[in-house]
């Protein structure tokens, strides 16, 4: 039996960070840029797509200008919600505006390797390592390739990562990896033979893809040609703005949230005109470049605020958000990672958005650390105990035993104390003994929080993929690698 | 008279004036200033001032950014005299730059340009999506002392290699240093592949850029 995902539902929690009339003059100038200083879109078939539906090419530079209502007409086709599926539909991911799911972040370089701890090279074994982690793990709801396969072909690389996520997991995939059209044609291929035709693929969806936009005011050719194959094959695709404050945006916020949205709302426009009614979610992980160095920061009040702006965005379009949160600058779990990406997670979880990315990664989505995995999973868990709120009822208030007490006694030998304590939240990574036996062995949560996945590494056996199914994945694989020899 | 210009010259770099700073270079070659002097005693002293305004915490990056474009323009104002003249700025080298092939990723390569060019090297900028053998062509075409190169995917990282095997193949590998930059380059992968240096940050790639020619 699985273990039942972990999601944030029905919150009693509330924020507003933009009031409608902000939202709208946000969006009033995405529209104005998009018109006016245009998005670059380096693909043919994306340009001959705007050209068709009356938006003016710069063909020489690539640059597209359209008009606001051919942007809010396409983002209308769009659906609301969908669902993200899984190999075991008991993990289907339901994306209604009422769930927010965690997923592992993406995608790393290095990784502190889980029995010595020595910062080396990421591998394909990693990549399977995790994903049978991030299986038997409550609060992970979806994978992204956590880190990068090296040791496989740049040219297949992608596809070598899905699949061992597959092997490794029931959960549903999304792949961040992959953003030629080469790779997506076979990744859908793949995931086909998985659900057992595209027809089938298309009513359940076991891979989505994340493509990233090029900020300022661009996108990557490839990525447009990826996202325009997987949106036509039903594929749920999102696209991903990281334009950062002084660098690839404004200094300011809203200037900056503009020019994200500008990014993601006019790719995700030519979905629609090309596919109207695919699947697509709005993708964020907008920060502000460090003020010394122009680096990606990975946390700070910009990233919290933008957290929770991008998901008022989101909800104005209609479509759902895949929101980056976690990602913490910190080189190892430490402090600043924990204050990182707990209010990161818990501006972007206050605004419910649909998709979380996501735990395990240091140095700004750079080296992996299961402790921060297992630690990451934690935060989560905090948050979706916070975000019930406090329940006020007859049975809450509890007036009967506060009477049975009276002043001066204590509630332990209660029984409604007896049938509510499970509902006090227990810790699993956070320290709580008494000094002297912390002083005896000062460990601390990252010794137990490593401890938890080495544990879970060693014990955990996913619900195995067929043989065959994962003999063809291989067999596709290795075709596509002869044919490039 | 001419001299008044100096501390002119010196602001207009500190206040990151591009229009300021290549009016005052204009105005230096019309009164028959020596554009040397213009750079070394006008110019150069403003880049100095805001180097140190960062170093000490005081000044940002955009200021940094804006100094080295104001510079450049005051520059490129001096350029034809000096070549008029037979004048040779010296230089700290000559850096061939350009992302990789496959790769689109500008901001990291362009922000390291300007800070090489800032602190005195002649940049070549190739832009981003460059082929190694154009990247080879320049190196020999301009006589390079190093090439950055810059990915930001670990699927065009690979040409980063390429292009020190292209160098190698060549027999220009002793001769040209080699730096790398981009988020998934990491200290192994420089010695997998025998790079000469890389850095995280801009800044960093100016100091590495300056010990590889020996000016550090």
């Amino acid at each position: 039996m699985p273990t039942p995902i972990k999601s944030i539902t029905n919150p009693k929690l509330r924020l507003e960070v933009l009031t409608p009339e902000e939202i709208r003059k946000i969006h009033e100038a995405t529209l104005w840029i998009i018109e006016h200083a245009g998005v670059r879109f380096p693909s043919k078939r994306a340009l001959d797509i705007w050209q068709s539906f009356g938006a003016s090419v710069d063909a020489g530079k690539s640059i597209v200008r359209a008009k606001g209502r051919i942007i809010e007409e396409a983002l209308e086709q769009a659906p609301a919600a969908y669902t993200l599926c899984a190999r075991d539909p008991s993990q289907d991911l339901p994306l209604d505006g009422n769930h927010v799911f965690v997923g592992t972040d993406g995608c790393g370089v290095e990784v502190l390797d889980i029995e010595t701890g020595a910062r080396r090279t990421s591998s394909l074994r990693d990549v399977s390592d995790i994903a049978r982690i991030a299986d038997a793990t409550a609060e992970i709801g979806f994978h992204w390739v956590p880190v990068s396969a090296q040791d496989m072909p740049p040219e297949t690389r992608g596809l070598h990562e899905v699949k061992a996520i597959w092997e490794n997991s029931s959960k549903h995939v999304q792949t961040e990896s992959i953003y030629n059209e080469r790779e997506a044609r076979v990744a859908i291929e793949m995931a086909a033979v998985l659900a057992g035709g595209g027809e089938a693929l298309r009513k359940r969806p076991l891979l989505s893809l994340m493509q990233c936009t090029a900020p300022p005011l661009g996108q990557d050719g490839g990525s447009l040609d990826a996202a325009l194959l997987a949106a036509e094959a039903g594929i749920p695709t999102g696209f991903m703005t990281m334009a950062a404050c002084l660098t690839t945006g404004p200094a300011t916020l809203a200037g900056n949230l503009a020019v994200g949205n500008a990014e993601v709302i006019a790719a995700t426009a030519l979905l629609q005109l090309a596919y109207p009614g695919a699947p697509v979610f709005y993708a964020a992980a907008q920060t502000a470049s460090d003020l010394r160095s122009g680096a990606y920061t990975g946390g700070g009040p910009e990233d919290f605020l933008f957290g929770a702006a991008q998901n008022a965005l989101a909800d104005f379009y209609n479509i759902p958000l895949s929101m980056g949160s976690f990602a913490t600058g910190a080189k190892e779990p430490n402090w600043q990672a924990g204050v990182e990406n707990s209010l990161s997670t818990f501006m972007a979880c206050v605004a419910m958005s649909d998709m979380l990315l996501g735990v395990g990664l240091l140095h700004g989505s750079r080296i992996w650390s299961y402790a921060q995995m297992m630690m990451d999973c934690e935060i989560f868990s905090i948050i979706h105990k916070t975000m019930q709120g406090i329940v006020v009822d007859d049975e809450t208030l509890a007036l009967d035993t506060i009477a049975a007490v009276g002043p001066g006694g204590n509630f332990l030998t209660q029984k409604h104390t007896l049938k509510h304590m499970r509902d006090v939240f227990l810790p699993q990574f956070m320290d709580r003994r008494p000094y002297n036996e912390w002083e005896a062995k000062k460990d601390d949560a990252r010794d137990w929080a490593l401890a938890k996945a080495r544990k879970t590494l060693a014990g955990h056996q996913p619900d195995p993929l067929d043989r065959k199914l994962s003999a063809e994945m291989a067999r596709i694989i290795k075709s596509i690698e002869e044919g490039n020899k | 008279m001419s001299t008044d210009l100096f501390p002119k010259m010196a602001q207009s770099i500190i206040d990151g004036d591009s229009d300021a700073a290549v009016a005052l270079a204009r105005q230096a070659v019309e009164s028959g200033l020596d554009p040397l002097e213009a750079i070394s005693k006008g110019f150069v002293v403003g880049v100095n001032t805001v180097g140190e305004a960062f170093a000490k915490g005081d000044a940002f990056l955009p200021e940094l950014v804006m100094a080295g474009e104001a510079m450049k323009a005051a520059i490129a104002v001096l350029e034809p005299e000096m070549q008029k003249r037979d004048m040779t700025r010296t230089m700290l080298g000559k850096v061939v730059l350009a992302t990789v092939e496959g790769d689109i990723h500008e901001i990291g390569k362009t922000l390291v340009g300007t800070m090489l060019s800032a602190s005195g090297f002649q940049v070549y900028d190739l832009g981003v999506d460059v082929p190694s053998a154009k990247i080879l062509a320049k190196v020999k075409e301009v006589d390079a002392d190093i090439v950055g190169l810059s990915a930001l995917l670990t699927t065009t990282m690979v040409k980063q290699k390429e292009v020190i095997d292209v160098l190698d193949k060549e027999g220009l590998r002793r001769k040209v240093k080699v730096m790398v930059g981009g988020a998934p380059v990491t200290h192994d992968w420089v010695q997998k592949i025998e790079a000469d240096g890389y850095s995280e940050d801009a800044i960093g790639a100016v100091t590495i850029a300056k010990q590889l020619v020996g000016a550090a």
